[in-house]
């Protein structure tokens, strides 16, 4: 028995849920409701106070903050309830919902279409086992993005930040700024993740060394961190005895992976890739449990916020017609990863797209002058040539719907062709 | 307890607060007298208590004739009724102990008839096709293995925690940290204990449950003096998991230094590997290393060939007590009239303590003369964790305290309103590592990477202190250095 | 006198030569593969301009104010905006893009509020 029915009911109220129901509305579904954890809506883009966001998609580069404005303006315009301080607990594979909140108490409800945009978690320190003390100064660095952006409270004085992802750049500036002292970025990777933007902007800008091959390799200090040791790594990513260097420093940044939070997922029976840890999704997004979609970074960690915005709009729109029963038939073509490629989504294609469909991957290392190829049945289907594609920016792939009519074969292959910067 | 400037005067000071300090605090909440329970941590099972495996042992283990054999099997016996009337999670799964080859079945042939001798119920040896069948995932490689049924994990510092309360609730007095600097005898008769605060302590009756620290105080105050290995022991914790790799707890056969290292459940649904051995000089050095966790993760592939910790979440270490008698030492202390011990407390310290405990207060009891208190304060009802609620007890939760209605731990499911409830507990939590293992919020896959805000925000409102003190474990160890705005002024920035 | 540098505009981040004069003005560029690339060369050769975001405390709110130069700034102007930053007082309510220094430092761009923080 439920407390209330909607006809789409999205999980998360970050970028991805708010354009969802954006697109759900705008395609005509008048009962939607959002459910959202955090006091406000906006999502982690709330403590992104950084620019960079928008450049495709509103052709200005924006904050975070005015980036989740501008669709939360949206949403209460179109008068779309988003339920705030609201935790959802539990959903079913019959697309019922339990959630709970301090307002409205435990709340079972009953949905049309279920959206899940969940968004990301970060790698703990456990998941790399870091040996070394356990003391106060290690965070993620998305929480000490929380507690400098949100809460107005510095984590440290001394930095090192491990991990070259983008977080961890765009952190090293950001602690540098606000007044602390940024000692090294050390990234166990020949190259670094983040974007190029983000290693002058962030690091060269402020004179912090960036230490590539390197990883934190011992941690000390009894109740406050006081000092990390680096070492070198080889090309097993093993460390290199007699390499170490000491960094003095009181904070330790981890900025080693995000993954898709896809607790509440799974438990609805929604078939995981191991590839992205999100989803297996149609290009409807719809995934393995009908009626129940996935967008944004539950769905796989994305880089642009547009294309969470773009991504998260057909989720919306899919949503909506598979409320109105209006859903393309099972979807009958696979895609897979071929050489060079990792984790395209979506992973299944119906035989009559009703768009275009955007296929999204990461390169598996470097490639320059270099192209992604999209085969079937031994035909190419598509060529895109580039002078760079690089594991820290996705790709996206447009095939027009029209393709899809006379493909010879039911298997998608992606690959890359070109050199391998790193091998 | 009377207490005069920094002088503070109790019947009995008891110098330990992990699980062997506090189950014989509440053995002695038992009786008419005053108890004091000196910590140099910041909270209950700062030491080995809380970093071992969890394990209630069967017994079989111990020499025959040993405090070890004679403790563990009387302990064990009595978890279950304890745990229950605690409300601290236990659960009998079981437990093999595997072999390799001849030599392995002899040592397990060797267990069974020791276990026998101790007095443990139902211990069988099995065929490799027995074990295999029990638990698929064991190493194909095995011929033979000892089947424990009577083996059983818990959560020992919870226990710990829930011991201190009732403890608490009946009058002992608990004060942390307080590191003890000297104990010496006291002109006319009892005890003076100074501490590195400064203040001092008078008591008829001292008693060291001072784990790590035991034969540092020992050597004080008797004039044959111990001498204690600390042996340090690492593990890996992996995520919780409906898909376990195995229902019991798997140990490998005993050697010089130990149980070895084993794979096991923890009554919370992780999955934990280790312990190694490793003797050290610092016995507060509870760092992990490369090449501890390295040798934990190999032997463990030895049980578990599929071994993998791509989910793990944490690794931590503990360091137990080892004394060359390779016993524990309980009782009196011979030349120190008025100080008695409960030292040398590693594996099975957690199965024994609350066996060791009344025996121990019993014979303190005898030399002081106590009588029992007529009435006592039953233990707390604690609510049912949120985390294991049904739907509908969830919605009466929400309904009673909408506190309930706010998950500040995602990843364990944990509400607003257990984490103040275990500020406010009679030995309440004060530090975020205090509130994580009371309520289980930033023990997750996370770890606290999402709650450690709002749990620091709690901790700050309930406590009365501002943001920035906060700490992780007390001490220096602090969250947050200052405020945006200092460092902007610049204040507070850069050396 | 030569420099290299990495352009920022695109993730080809092409590793362009700049040839300087004594004097340490711009005169040439190669390595770019489109004119954007000369464009950012030039500018980050003769002064580098970057957009400056922070946070500032908002006495009477918890929540920090997010706030930006509504246009590029010097680079070496950027220690001195922020220890400016310090002796800002804002008061609440604000909303996205009040001002809150117009005309940093005279550069022309005004530092101004990207979030929104009510009265109590």
């Amino acid at each position: 028995m439920t407390d209330q029915h909607v006809d789409i009911l999205i999980i998360g109220a970050g970028p991805a849920g708010l354009a969802a129901a954006i697109a759900a509305r705008e395609a005509g579904v008048e009962s939607i409701l959002i459910l959202e954890r955090e006091k406000e809506p906006g999502g982690i883009l709330r403590q992104c106070i950084h620019n960079g966001f928008g450049l495709h998609r509103f052709s200005e580069e924006l904050t975070g903050p005015e980036y989740a404005k501008r669709d939360v303006d949206h949403v209460r315009q179109l008068g779309i309830p988003v339920r705030c301080g609201a935790t959802v607990l539990s959903v079913s594979p019959d697309r019922t919902v339990t959630c709970v909140s301090p307002e409205f108490g435990f709340s079972r409800i009953s949905a049309g279409a279920v959206v899940l945009a969940m968004g990301c978690r970060e790698r703990p320190r456990g998941t790399l086992c870091t040996p070394g003390t356990r003391c106060a100064g290690i965070y993620s660095a998305g929480t000490a993005q929380r507690f400098v952006n949100l809460e107005g409270y510095m984590p440290g004085r001394r930095v090192v930040i491990l991990g070259s992802g983008d977080i961890g750049l765009i952190m090293a500036r950001r602690m540098t700024l606000q007044g602390a002292k940024v000692l090294a970025c050390v990234e166990i990777m020949p190259y670094s993740s983040g974007l190029n933007r983000n290693i002058v902007q962030c690091l060269e800008d402020y004179g912090i060394p960036l230490y590539l091959s390197h990883t934190v390799t011992d941690i000390h200090g009894r109740e406050r961190l006081s000092g990390v040791t680096v070492s070198r790594v080889d090309e097993n990513r093993m460390p290199v005895p007699g390499s170490e260097i000491r960094f003095d420093c009181d904070t330790l940044l981890l900025s080693c992976g995000l993954i898709p939070e896809n607790e509440l997922s799974q438990g609805a029976g929604v078939e995981l890739s191991p590839l992205t840890s999100g989803p297996v999704v149609s290009e409807t997004l719809e995934t393995s449990v009908p009626g129940i979609f996935a967008c944004g970074n539950v769905l796989h960690v994305h880089d642009l916020v547009d294309h969470v915005s773009s991504e998260s709009f057909r989720a919306g729109r899919a949503a909506a017609a598979f409320v109105r029963a209006s859903s393309p038939p099972a979807p009958v073509f696979a895609v897979k990863d071929g050489p060079g490629v990792r984790g395209t989504v979506p992973q299944k294609i119906s035989a009559r797209p009703a768009e275009d469909v955007s296929l999204m991957f990461r390169p598996d290392d470097v490639y320059r002058n270099a192209a992604a190829v999209v085969e079937c049945g031994g035909a190419e289907i598509l060529r895109k040539k580039a002078m760079i594609y690089t594991p820290g920016e996705m790709a996206v792939l447009t095939l027009k719907k029209e393709v899809f009519e006379n493909l010879p074969d039911k298997v998608i292959t992606v690959r890359m062709e070109g050199e391998k910067q790193h091998g | 307890m009377i207490q005069s400037e920094n002088m503070f005067q109790s019947d009995i000071l008891i110098a330990g607060a992990g699980i062997t300090g506090v189950s014989l605090a509440r053995e002695l909440s038992r009786y008419d007298v005053s108890v004091t329970v000196l910590d140099r941590g910041e909270d209950i099972a700062e030491g080995a208590t809380k970093a071992n495996s969890g394990i209630v042992h069967a017994g079989y283990d111990a020499k025959p004739g040993t405090a070890k054999a004679k403790y563990n099997v009387l302990g064990a016996a009595m978890f279950p009724s304890l745990c229950d009337e605690l409300s601290v999670p236990y659960r009998k799964c079981g437990a093999l102990v595997i072999g390799f080859d001849d030599k392995d079945r002899q040592t397990l042939e060797d267990l069974l008839q020791r276990g026998r001798r101790n007095g443990v119920k139902n211990l069988r040896l099995l065929s490799r096709e027995e074990a295999l069948s029990a638990e698929p995932s064991l190493n194909p490689e095995i011929t033979c293995a000892l089947d424990v049924p009577e083996s059983a994990i818990v959560s020992p510092y919870e226990l710990a925690y829930a011991m201190a309360d009732d403890a608490a609730l009946n009058g002992v007095r608990f004060l942390f940290d307080q590191e003890i600097r000297s104990v010496s005898a006291d002109p006319g008769s009892g005890w003076r204990i100074t501490t590195a605060r400064g203040d001092l302590f008078r008591c008829k009756v001292f008693i060291n449950c001072a784990g790590a620290s035991g034969a540092a105080l020992h050597n004080m105050i008797s004039d044959q003096p111990l001498q204690m290995t600390h042996r340090r022991g690492q593990y890996y914790l992996l995520d919780r998991s409906p898909a376990q790799p195995f229902t019991r707890t798997i140990f490998q056969c005993p050697s010089a230094m130990g149980k070895g290292v084993l794979v096991t459940q923890s009554v919370h649904g992780n999955l934990l590997l280790g312990p190694n051995a490793e003797d050290i000089d610092d016995p507060l050095d509870t760092a992990t290393t490369a090449e501890g966790l390295a040798s934990v993760l190999a032997r463990a592939a030895r049980t578990w060939p599929k071994l993998s910790v791509r989910s793990n979440i944490t690794n931590f270490s503990g360091v137990r007590a080892h004394l060359s008698s390779d016993d524990f030492q309980i009782g009196p202390v011979p030349d120190a009239p008025g100080a008695f011990e409960a030292i040398g407390i590693e594996s099975p310290g957690l199965s024994s303590a609350p066996a060791v405990a009344v025996d121990l207060a019993g014979a303190v009891a005898s030399f002081l003369s106590l009588r029992k208190k007529e009435n006592l304060v039953p233990p707390r009802r604690p609510p049912k964790p949120f985390h294991d609620m049904t739907d509908e007890e969830r919605a009466e939760a929400v309904r009673s305290d909408p506190a309930y209605g706010n998950i500040v731990c995602r990843c364990e499911v944990v509400t607003e309103a257990e984490i103040r409830e275990a500020l406010r507990r009679p030995v309440g939590a004060r530090s975020v590592d205090g509130v994580k293992r009371r309520t289980r919020a930033g023990m997750g896959r996370c770890q606290g990477g999402f709650c450690s805000p709002r749990v620091a925000q709690i901790i700050a409102e309930e406590t009365g202190i501002p943001l920035r003190s906060v700490t992780k474990c007390g001490g220096e160890s602090l969250l947050l250095v200052d405020t945006v705005e200092s460092f902007l002024k610049g204040g507070a920035g850069n050396d | 006198m030569d420099k290299i540098i990495t352009c920022i505009n695109c993730p080809v981040g092409c590793r362009m030569t700049v040839t300087l004069s004594d004097a340490g003005a711009f005169v040439s560029v190669s390595g770019n593969t489109c004119p954007r690339g000369a464009k950012y060369a030039e500018q980050e050769c003769t002064r580098p301009l970057r957009v400056v975001t922070a946070v500032l405390p908002v006495p009477g709110s918890e929540t920090p104010l997010s706030v930006k130069t509504s246009s590029p700034v010097p680079k070496e102007l950027i220690p001195e905006i922020m220890r400016l930053m310090g002796n800002v007082s804002v008061s609440l309510p604000v909303a996205v893009g009040d001002v809150v220094v117009p005309n940093v430092l005279q550069t022309g761009a005004d530092i101004v509020a990207t979030r929104e923080l009510f009265s109590l």
